[in-house]
């Protein structure tokens, strides 16, 4: 098991890397004037952009710019924005509040959507799946951010249920944002939840189960559900990507002051280097929570553990 | 403890059972009007080929049938009445009274649980036992199956388990609750044949240990003739025969019957005898159609590791010679068979075409030599492209080849169609439309579009039903008397290669273990694995059987 | 934001190959499927939502009946549905309806032009790495995974962010760039399984070149799986496309598009809803036509169904 875990490190400092490598070509190896790029119409003296330059070691060869880069990256140093406050800042400050809220997504995500999914599957083509099927069907369809607004007027202002903005509620405040965020992911476990239950009641191994003489709650719970884990949990992982992305959105319709409101308020003002740190700081914890799933997966699967 | 041959207390009596399928909106029979009866201590044999019901009737005993299956008749297990019982009293029955071996056991064993849990729950759904004593049961039962090292095995997760060590455990976890009927759907089909001639020998042994009374389904009459008591022949969901096994054998009463057991390849019957018209013999001894000299084969199988597939073979095949390579799985004889049509490269050693040296070729210079080498392949359902109607299949080697028009390409097509046995008509069918043994034809007529001199073909009818099989056999035979092309014959079944081959190759592990005419290797086989190899394999007479198992059985104990 | 789903499908390599192998068995596959599919309401809808769209996209003018979306009066400003003016009035003071109908153009062509560039890159690199395997294949699947590691929404953003000109065409192209694995993963699973057919081995072994084998062979049967999530992913990309104009990083104004009429409604939500209402309808079942589809498809090109 160690080796695996140990593999699959290896395996992610490349990625890691490429990543990294790949953030930093697009921004500042594309033709283009990349100080330029960055500031978008924002006007900058022609000292602040030497600065800038020296700064970022844009005056150095290709190799030499990314190494430099890639040392800072591994030290902390995210880029500054464009009045020289380290991104590194914005990110301890507001890192927190989006861990609050993803935590609260994955698990709504996780409950609603494996409960619904598994129900869904037990009673195929009943009421209450077809339900399923076409509320998931629906909730994909719809954008998170429309989805936010709806939710925010509907049950915060309107219903006065839950706070319509900001964090002053503790962890209340997160609820609703939450779902909002996670509706989507919680739509496809549902689907997955659910198109991977009927694939398993099919299996052999069911039908030996039930040769054995074992319940029929004791196969949905221990052989069924326990098989469909793997893709499940391959997918929550993988998954982690889009909240990342969805949290931006969610984060400025909600007022929560998190990095996605960071990069928000980056984009709205500008402040390129901060949108680049901000999203590579993103990646990392992305790339970091596939590792953590995969070997999550090798414990679920001893095929893999003991392949 | 049980003496097979006294008569006992009827264990298992079906009664004019009927099943039936629904499949879109039509209720199709698969089952009709069956009547059985099974004794205890006896094994009952359920023989059939592919759509007989054989499966369907066993999976309907302990009710494990789809849902869209129904039922109506008679099925009495120990008095009681298992036909329409509800759910209840059929959870209890199974497990308890009624054990289950599948066919394939990887799949039927959860990948996720270790064998020694599943083998606990089998017990404890039956059996209100402290956690202890149900695994020192569940370690006594793996000993009961001959498993080695038992204890340590109960960890083992099923993927780690060879194929034979996984049915001995499938068997385990059947006879946890000592149940009065065993049933064992196609137990060792999945199986090498010398683990198969060990699996069998544990039902047999088990028969003296257990009460249980054993419903065995299998396709296979040499199986049948080593254990069954009575035999049971199906056919379209029917009964068509049914006696004692000595009876059935000797003989059989029904045109079907006859039909099954004319059609199984019987050890030690020599050659298909087809009427010979072979070109006269050349003056001069030809150059072999096929030359492997020092064949090696690595693939790699690691950052670091790799594994040896053939190990320096040392093969030939004569121009117009039939050469039976025979193996078990893991043998390395389909490798070989890549390796001889250039799909495979050789690591070391050369492999030579009617002459030329093909081992370091690129793909163009090989066109050449491979426009003289047809291929057949084992899988009737994978050999041909699904989207291409077949008659395109056959003219792919015309058109890749030579300049022959269209309307060249159709008559030469119409031309193979017919020495395959099939009509004309059938050129602009699709694949999912012909059966197994057509399709199989097709795959003849593609490797014999260019008249080949060499015919490489790897298990041709391995996945074909009995009766089919023997039909495709005897027309390979036929072809081959007729043109005269040699013929690499690959298969793991000793006996459908007796019936082709004037020489016999065997292997084992990549090597080369043994090779000579049929007769001699068969008769009297040099090296020891050849020996047990040839002994393992059942022959459909049961007295005859019988008396190879006691040769078999004596040679291994004297070990 | 992404097809995580498909991702996952496919992020056990060659663990699918047998569904995929015996979804692509079939020639009769598409016939069949059609049968399913012409009684099959989901599709049907699906169907007719997504050739309404496409026309509106085509044909704006003609859904508008005429009414020229930047013809502004400011005195009509946030003016509520009437007979005169379906959808109301905008924050300008145009006509709503003839904008959110102009609106459909600029997402379909970049849900389109996202989805054939993905498919472009997706097949070749994928049939190449799943029919010539090797160092080739290992590659290929490093430079993969470093895709992978940056999710499509967030990579499309930094992607943007240094972009000077945000149009139809750059923001598909951040689409692609960081989309195209999906469609990668998918390819390449099902001609590993797809090579693995006899067929292929009996064509190799008659001498036909890699480059006949792969065009003749292997591709019109590893067509299918394609198929479906290239459905699913159209509305996909729209839906990612909308996120990201508004958030203020795609296309930016005078263009027309339904994620800056939402970005410019949702500070009016309480006092005009139908600035936001119209827009997010018209995204919502455009995305939802698309996803019908391919749900449909997928379930009408399943071999378990049969």
């Amino acid at each position: 098991m160690t080796r695996f875990i140990i593999r699959r490190l290896l395996l992610t400092i490349p990625v890691l890397i490429g990543a990294s490598l790949l953030i930093y070509a697009m921004v500042y190896a594309l033709p283009g004037d990349p100080v330029r790029a960055l500031a978008g119409d924002r006007p900058l003296s022609a000292s602040v952009q030497a600065q800038i330059r020296a700064d970022y070691n844009l005056d150095d060869s290709f190799p030499v710019q990314y190494g430099k880069y890639l040392w800072g990256l591994l030290h902390g140093d995210f880029g500054k924005d464009f009045s020289g406050r380290p991104v590194l800042e914005t990110i301890s400050q507001r890192l927190p509040v989006t861990v609050k809220l993803t935590i609260v997504a994955v698990v709504f995500e996780t409950l609603f959507g494996i409960t619904a999914g598994i129900l869904a599957s037990l009673r195929r083509n009943s009421f209450f799946d077809n339900l399923v099927l076409i509320s998931t069907t629906m909730l994909v369809s719809i954008p998170v951010f429309v989805l936010g607004f709806l939710a925010q007027f509907v049950f915060g202002f309107k219903l006065g249920w839950f706070p319509i903005a900001g964090i002053t509620d503790g962890w209340f405040s997160y609820l609703l944002p939450g779902l909002v965020l996670a509706s989507l992911s919680m739509a496809y476990v549902a689907r997955l939840t659910r198109s991977a239950m009927l694939d398993s009641f099919s299996a052999d191994y069911v039908r030996t189960a039930r040769a054995k003489g074992v319940g029929r709650t004791r196969i949905v719970l221990r052989h069924v559900f326990r098989n469909s884990l793997i893709p499940i949990v391959t997918f929550i992982g993988a998954d982690i990507g889009s909240l990342l992305g969805g949290a931006i959105v969610t984060e400025s319709v909600f007022n929560l002051p998190g990095l996605g409101r960071a990069i928000f308020d980056a984009v709205r003002s500008q402040q390129g280097p901060v949108v680049v740190g901000i999203v590579t700081m993103m990646v990392f914890f992305y790339i970091f929570f596939n590792l953590v799933a995969d070997v999550l997966y090798a414990v679920i699967d001893p095929r893999i553990r003991y392949g | 403890m049980t003496d097979p041959s006294a008569a006992g207390a009827p264990l298992l009596t079906i009664r004019d059972l009927n099943i039936e399928f629904e499949v879109d909106k039509v209720w199709i029979p698969a089952v009709r009007g069956i009547d059985l009866d099974l004794a205890a201590g006896e094994v009952l044999a359920l023989v059939g080929e592919s759509g007989s019901g054989k499966s369907t009737l066993a999976m309907a005993i302990p009710g494990l049938l789809a849902d869209n299956a129904r039922l109506t008749g008679s099925i009495r297990l120990t008095g009681a009445e298992l036909a329409g019982a509800d759910e209840a009293t059929l959870t209890e029955v199974r497990g308890s009274r009624v054990g289950v071996v599948f066919q394939e056991p990887m799949t039927a064993f959860n990948p996720v649980y270790t064998i020694g849990w599943q083998i606990i729950e089998a017990i404890q759904m039956h059996r209100d036992v402290s956690a202890d004593d149900a695994r020192a049961r569940a370690v006594e039962l793996l000993d009961l199956v001959d498993m080695p090292e038992p204890a340590k095995r109960m960890d083992y997760y099923p993927h780690q388990l060879s194929g034979g060590q996984r049915q001995r455990a499938m068997i385990a976890q059947a006879l946890a609750c000592d149940p009065a009927l065993l049933i064992a759907d196609e137990p060792t089909t999945a199986l090498d044949v010398t683990v198969q001639a060990e699996i069998l020998d544990l039902l047999r042994d088990l028969r003296t240990r257990v009460d249980a009374g054993i419903l065995l389904i299998t396709h296979d009459l040499g199986v049948v003739a080593d254990i069954a008591d009575r035999i049971v022949v199906m056919k379209d969901g029917a009964v068509v025969e049914s006696g004692s096994s000595a009876t059935l054998f000797s003989d059989p009463q029904q045109p079907y019957t006859r039909l099954l057991l004319a059609s199984v390849p019987h050890l030690g019957s020599g050659k298909l005898s087809v009427a010979e018209s072979a070109p006269p013999p050349e003056p001069t001894p030809p150059v072999p159609a096929l030359s492997l000299r020092d064949a090696t084969v690595e693939f790699k199988s690691g950052p670091r590791s790799t594994f040896r597939a053939v190990d320096a073979v040392t093969l030939e095949v004569g121009a117009s010679e039939v050469v039976g390579l025979v193996g078990e799985s893991g043998s390395g004889k389909s490798t070989l068979g890549k390796a001889a049509v250039g799909l495979v490269q050789l690591t070391s050693g050369s492999v030579h075409l009617a002459g030329i040296d093909i081992t370091r070729l690129s793909q163009r210079g090989l066109r050449g030599p491979r426009a003289k080498v047809g291929v057949v392949f084992q899988d009737p359902g994978s050999s041909l492209n699904p989207r291409w109607p077949v008659g395109q299949a056959i003219a792919e080697p015309i058109a890749l080849h030579t300049e022959l028009t269209a309307a060249q390409r159709t008559a030469r097509v119409d031309e193979l169609l017919e020495q395959v046995q099939l009509s004309r008509s059938l050129r602009n069918r699709y694949p999912h439309q012909l059966s197994g043994g057509q399709r199989q034809r097709i795959g003849i007529a593609r490797a014999l579009a260019l008249n080949p001199a060499l015919v490489i073909a790897d298990e041709p009818t391995s996945a074909l039903d009995v009766s089919v099989q023997a039909r495709v056999l005897r027309l390979l035979r036929e072809l081959q008397a007729q043109h005269g092309f040699a013929c690499l014959f690959i298969s793991h079944n000793l006996a459908v290669v007796e019936e082709l081959s004037d020489r016999i190759a065997v292997m084992r592990s990549g090597r080369l273990v043994e090779s000579g005419p049929t007769e001699s290797v068969l008769n009297s086989p040099t090296e020891d694995y050849t020996a047990r190899l040839i002994a393992a394999v059942p022959v459909p007479d049961p007295q005859d059987q019988a008396r190879r198992r006691e040769l078999r059985l004596a040679r291994a104990a004297s070990e | 934001m992404g097809d995580p789903i498909e991702r996952l499908q496919n992020s056990r390599l060659d663990a699918e190959g047998d569904e995929v192998a015996a979804l692509v068995g079939q020639s009769s596959v598409w016939r069949d499927a059609w049968r399913y599919l012409r009684t099959n309401p989901l599709f049907l809808i699906g169907l007719a939502i997504m050739l309404v769209i496409i026309a509106m996209a085509l044909l704006p003018a003609l859904f508008a009946r005429g009414i020229d979306p930047t013809d502004c009066d400011l005195s009509l400003s946030r003016q509520t549905p009437s007979a005169a003016h379906w959808f109301g009035m905008d924050l300008q003071g145009c006509d709503y309806y003839a904008n959110v109908i102009h609106g459909a153009r600029n997402s379909v062509m970049i849900g389109l032009i996202s989805v054939i560039g993905v498919l472009i890159i997706g097949v070749l690199v994928g049939a190449l790495a799943g029919y010539f395997g090797g160092w080739a294949d290992s590659l290929l699947a490093r430079i993969t995974d470093v895709f992978f590691g940056i999710p499509l929404f967030l990579g499309a953003l930094i992607l943007l962010t240094v972009t000077a000109t945000r149009s139809v065409w750059t923001v598909s192209l951040a689409l692609i760039v960081f989309g195209w694995m999906t469609a990668m993963r998918l390819v390449r699973s099902s001609v590993v399984s797809i090579r693995e057919n006899d067929y292929v081995l009996a064509a190799q072994a008659l001498g036909a070149s890699s480059g006949r084998i792969l065009f003749r062979h292997i591709l019109p049967n590893a067509v299918a799986p394609v198929f479906v999530y290239a459905t699913i992913a159209v509305g996909t990309f729209i839906s990612a496309e909308a996120a990201l104009t508004y958030l203020g990083i795609g296309l930016q104004a005078p263009e027309i598009s339904w994620g800056l009429q939402i970005n410019v409604a949702q500070s009016l939500i309480g006092s005009s809803p139908h600035l936001l209402f119209f827009p997010a309808l018209f995204l919502s079942v455009t995305v939802l036509g698309f996803i019908l589809l391919g749900d449909a498809l997928r379930d009408a090109l399943d071999p378990k169904r049969r």
